[in-house]
């Protein structure tokens, strides 16, 4: 069962697809049948937690399958995971059957083409978090792009879905060309694609003496990562796609995978590549979630006004990771399973929201409160989770990222750390003034004129877990911790300098001011500070 | 079974001339509108035979090495048998394909059967001589055929265009050729592959070869539409048939591949630091006026004309390579492109239908979400074009980069693959339109449908499973394509004095 698990939790809606598109597209065959299918799939995700090790050295993988595929090149089927990918393959199987209730009376028309385009999306996100051979990788990461693009062009909003379907898919699809051209020269050096052996080589700088070409390549990467996460500045699709875009493809949109290939890829194979390009990528987090959160103010949209909140959110991750401090890595893996369920709830709510009022303008909608209850609690709750209120989740994961921004070994990370923390500030602003104009004040002109149905049976169904999970997320974050610790460790550690060792200690150590604090972190024991003497 | 060497070098060859004859002589028999679909199934079963006497060829082959025939003019080996196969299976898809094409439309389609089953004559002739003078009769032979299919919706003035265009343009392009031909023999007195290779070492002439070697090229690369020789695609893919187009843009392009693979890399190989530079530059030049080319198209096929000077680039990439690497990804890429783009044609084939109602891309509007099955086989087809993964285009684009790369021109690789970025967009144009809802939601007015046909259906399974099957278990068709490339490679067989050859027949 461990063997084939990951396996099968691919496979599971890959066949539920292929089920549903010969089904007969009748009364609500293809909702069931899908709801059906992602249960079961999340069903099989659980086994992952359970059975999950503990306390295994950092870079291995559990439920591994590793069986030859094409024997030239060495292509093999390879998956596996780690904390990592595991907590990532059970968001993502825990969010689709939330997905599917979202859409169940949204889509009544060609449900059979929605329903199975969303099946394939969780076949490639699945299969994207945990193969481990960079091509299958590859394959599932182009894969990614197709459902989604479909799904904006046939479903999308307004009549610009069929430019924000092809802007989505050429914005991804042009810089992966090189990441193709940046595997194949890695393949070249080292005659395998598969990750273990390429970080081993990596570790041991066996890839290639040539620096500039190793730079060149770790670019590639980097970029086709950076535009799916968004980091600014290649956030120019999230806009047009998250306005598009229906719920349940949304809430899968951003973030997951370009964050994941960063960790898994970027950094195994380019570890001190990434260093290097450290402050810039730290630079660029703070900007983006200032520039977010900024942008997101102005927005009379609430579509419009969440695709910028995505982008600020994040640039947080993006600031967290690259700090190379164990507690902003922590922070930022923890940050991207809190922004796919906070995130995931916020965009539910929308399209809640939209299904009733036919409006994501701001300006027509107001004093809902009184109408609708559950709906402004809720709305509520998932506000206060995004903006980091103490005992929910965000607050864990951001303040994890600020604290090790501020310990990061960076000329200007107190400047960095201080833009950060103005982002907190300004998502609070932003969203608590979309709570405003929504829910208080006023009845809008559409809000006046529509009769007032609060959540029903369906709704709560869907939302429920995500507040729970926001919760449990806040006051239980060691449960998660504990295992994803591993990754953080593995990550912060230093890539041992090339050349000629000198003798000095590598300035990319992550640094604490604490002895003692340093020591837990890394496992270590402390070194007992000298006798009257702090510091 | 025991034939003659001769015989047997070419069987494929004699079972197709046999019964293109038998569905010449047998269409004026049939009364004028009766249905000509009995010669279509019998064109289709000699294809299937030619096939499956490749397959006999191949068993021998592995036991007892090439076979030579008609003094050495003739080589069967893996290489050509890969080719010989491939052009089966395209013109097997074809002729499923427009079985029905012609119901109500045209009498005159039993020509059309026996001139595809003629033309794939010339094109398996052009893949298993090693002779420059057999090549080109088998060039003759495989153009003309073309020339008159392209024509072959005779009310249409586009096809009369596309035909006359096509016509006199080849007829220079083969002019080129034949000149290269002549060029050749006289830096270095002979016509056959393996002695010009010989003979090239030690010529004095070699700016003579060098120019012979240019012509060839101009020759040949008019035939798989390389740029700068690329013009007549467009106008000559939009007015012909979709059926034949699929045929046209597949088939005769891999045979022409076949022969300059061979002749570039086998007779010309003391001279490929020249050559590869300018496959190279042509390489480059092909994808990108392609690419930049179909962005502003509107119409279906232009675009996929223009996409078809594309891929011959990515082809043409395969040459700048290490010869074992360049040759096999070649041999595979043009197998993946017929798989993809043979099946696209057909999809458009069901949805346009003889008279093309739907021309544009904004005529595809919706299509996919009124005809799912077509829709999604189109969108797959597409996709594997554009590149990605699980598709034979992947592994096509694949195996000729990693090739690319490893011979060291990593620049023209990401010029490549730059350039596939650039093309998905216009392929996504397509697709996107196919799934976008028409905004005359109720019924989109200017669809005649044609119901799918049960050969249709099978065409288009075939094309289906091909570039899947290429795209998830690549491994037998590699092989195949890397034993051709040794083929290919291996000591050639020098003609030294007629007897030799007559008793080495006799021995076989």
């Amino acid at each position: 069962m461990d063997h084939s698990i990951l396996s099968l939790i691919v496979l599971t809606p890959l066949v539920g697809a292929l089920v549903l598109a010969l089904l007969p597209d009748k009364g609500k065959t293809m909702q069931w049948g899908a709801l059906i299918v992602t249960l079961l799939t999340f069903l099989f995700t659980l086994h992952l937690p359970f059975r999950y090790q503990d306390g295994l050295p950092a870079g291995s993988f559990q439920f591994v399958q590793d069986s030859s595929w094409i024997p030239n090149p060495a292509i093999r089927y390879h998956v596996g995971v780690d904390a990592l990918g595991m907590w990532l393959v059970v968001l993502t199987g825990f969010l689709a059957p939330l997905g599917v209730l979202a859409s169940w009376t949204k889509i009544d028309s060609r449900k059979k083409t929605f329903y199975v385009l969303f099946l394939l999306q969780q076949v490639a996100m699945l299969g994207l978090f945990v193969a481990l051979d960079l091509i299958i990788y590859y394959a599932f990461w182009e894969m990614t792009l197709v459902p989604m693009t479909i799904l904006i062009a046939t479903f999308g909003r307004t009549k610009d879905r069929r430019k924000a379907a092809i802007k989505y898919f050429v914005y991804a699809f042009v810089p992966s060309a090189l990441l193709l051209v940046g595997m194949l020269w890695l393949y070249f050096k080292t005659g395998t694609f598969q990750l273990p052996d390429l970080a081993k080589a990596a570790a041991e700088h066996h890839i290639s003496g040539n620096g500039p070409a190793l730079w060149l390549c770790s670019l590639a990467f980097l970029v086709a990562f950076a535009v799916k996460v968004p980091i600014f500045p290649l956030h120019g699709w999230l806009k047009d796609a998250i306005c598009e875009a229906p719920t349940a493809a949304v809430m899968v949109l951003a973030g997951k995978t370009g964050l994941y290939s960063i960790l898994r890829f970027s950094f195994a194979i380019f570890p001190e590549q990434s260093h290097r390009v450290a402050p810039l990528m730290i630079a660029l987090g703070a900007i983006g979630i200032v520039f977010g959160s900024l942008i997101a103010i102005t927005r009379k949209d609430m579509k419009e006004l969440a695709a910028y909140s995505t982008l600020g959110h994040l640039s947080f991750v993006t600031l967290g990771i690259f700090t190379f401090t164990i507690s902003g890595l922590d922070g930022g893996i923890y940050q991207i399973l809190n922004h796919g369920i906070s995130g995931g709830a916020l965009f539910l709510l929308l399209g809640f929201l939209y299904e009733r009022y036919g409006t994501y303008d701001m300006r027509d909608l107001g004093g809902l409160a009184a109408q609708l209850p559950w709906m402004v609690t809720l709305y509520v709750v998932t506000t206060l989770s995004l903006i980091g209120l103490p005992m929910l989740n965000s607050f864990v994961g951001e303040f994890l990222i600020l604290s090790g921004s501020m310990q990061a070994n960076n000329p200007h990370h107190i400047l960095w750390t201080v833009m950060a923390t103005t982002g907190v500030i300004l998502s609070a602003g932003y969203m608590l003034l979309m709570i405003q104009r929504v829910f208080y004040g006023s009845l809008g002109v559409v809000s006046e004129r529509t009769t007032p149905h609060d959540l029903n049976f369906r709704e709560h169904v869907a939302m429920w877990p995500l507040v729970a999970l926001m919760l449990l997320m806040g006051v239980a974050s060691p449960y998660w911790m504990k295992t994803l610790d591993a990754n953080g460790v593995s990550m912060a550690t230093v890539p041992s300098p090339v050349l000629p060792v000198v003798a000095t200690k590598s300035p990319l150590t992550p640094s604490f001011v604490d002895p003692e604090l340093k020591a837990g972190a890394l496992h270590e024991k402390a070194t007992p500070a000298p006798e009257g003497r702090r510091y | 079974m025991n034939l003659n060497g001769n015989t047997l070098a070419l069987l494929p060859e004699g079972i197709l001339t046999i019964a293109g004859v038998v569905v010449m002589m047998a269409e004026p028999m049939l009364k004028p509108g009766a249905s000509r679909k009995a010669l279509g199934w019998l064109a289709i079963f000699a294809t299937a035979l030619a096939g499956a006497a490749s397959i006999v060829q191949l068993r021998v082959v592995d036991q007892s090495g090439r076979i030579m025939a008609f003094s050495n003019s003739i080589q069967v080996d893996p290489f050509s048998i890969f080719f010989h196969l491939l052009i089966a299976s395209v013109v097997i898809v074809t002729l499923l394909a427009s079985l029905d094409y012609f119901e109500g439309h045209a009498d005159h389609a039993g020509e059309y059967f026996a001139l595809v089953l003629f033309g794939s004559v010339g094109m398996m002739l052009m893949t298993c001589s090693v002779e420059l003078l057999m090549v080109f009769v088998g060039l003759e032979i495989s153009s003309i055929s073309t020339y008159i299919l392209a024509g072959f919706r005779k009310g249409n003035a586009r096809g009369v265009e596309s035909s006359v265009k096509y016509f006199l343009l080849g007829s220079f392009a083969t002019a080129f050729f034949l000149y290269g031909i002549a060029m050749a023999f006289g830096a270095t007195g002979s016509t056959s592959i393996a002695a010009i290779a010989q003979k090239l070492g030690t010529t004095a002439t070699p700016t003579l070869a060098l120019l012979a070697l240019g012509m060839i090229v101009i020759g040949l690369g008019f035939k798989v539409s390389a740029a700068p020789f690329h013009v007549w695609t467009p106008d000559v893919y939009q007015g012909a048939p979709a059926p034949i187009v699929g045929l046209m843009s597949t088939a005769p392009k891999a045979a022409a591949f076949a022969v300059l693979l061979r002749i570039t890399f086998a007779g010309f190989a003391p001279f490929e630091h020249r050559w590869a530079s300018l496959m190279w530059v042509i390489a480059a030049l092909s994808m990108t006026v392609g690419n930049l080319g179909a962005l502003k198209q509107t119409n279906v096929k232009r675009m996929l004309a223009y996409s078809s000077i594309a891929h011959a680039g990515y082809l043409l990439a395969a040459f700048t390579a290490l010869p074992q690497n360049g040759i096999a990804a070649a041999a595979f890429y043009t197998a993946a492109y017929s798989a993809m783009n043979v099946g696209a044609f057909v999809v458009i084939t069901q949805i346009t239908g003889y008279v093309e109602h739907t021309r544009t891309i904004e005529d595809f509007t919706g299509v996919a979400l009124r005809r799912p099955w077509l829709g999604a086989l189109l969108t797959f087809f597409l996709l594997s074009l554009i590149g990605i993964p699980f598709t034979g285009g992947f592994f096509g684009k694949f195996y000729v980069f990693s090739a690319v790369i490893g011979g060291g021109h990593w620049l023209l690789a990401v010029v490549g693959l730059l350039n596939s970025g650039v093309a998905c967009f216009y392929y996504l144009r397509l697709l996107v339109a196919m799934y976008a809802r028409h905004p005359h939601e109720s019924g989109n007015d200017k669809a005649v449908y044609t119901k799918l046909t049960p050969a249709a259906g099978l065409a288009l399974a075939a094309c289906a499973a091909g570039t899947l099957i290429l795209g998830m278990m690549p491994g037998r068709v590699l092989n195949l394509a890397n034993r051709g490339a040794a083929a290919v490679l291996a000591e050639p067989v020098v003609e030294q004095d007629p007897t030799a050859v007559l008793m080495d027949d006799t021995r076989r």
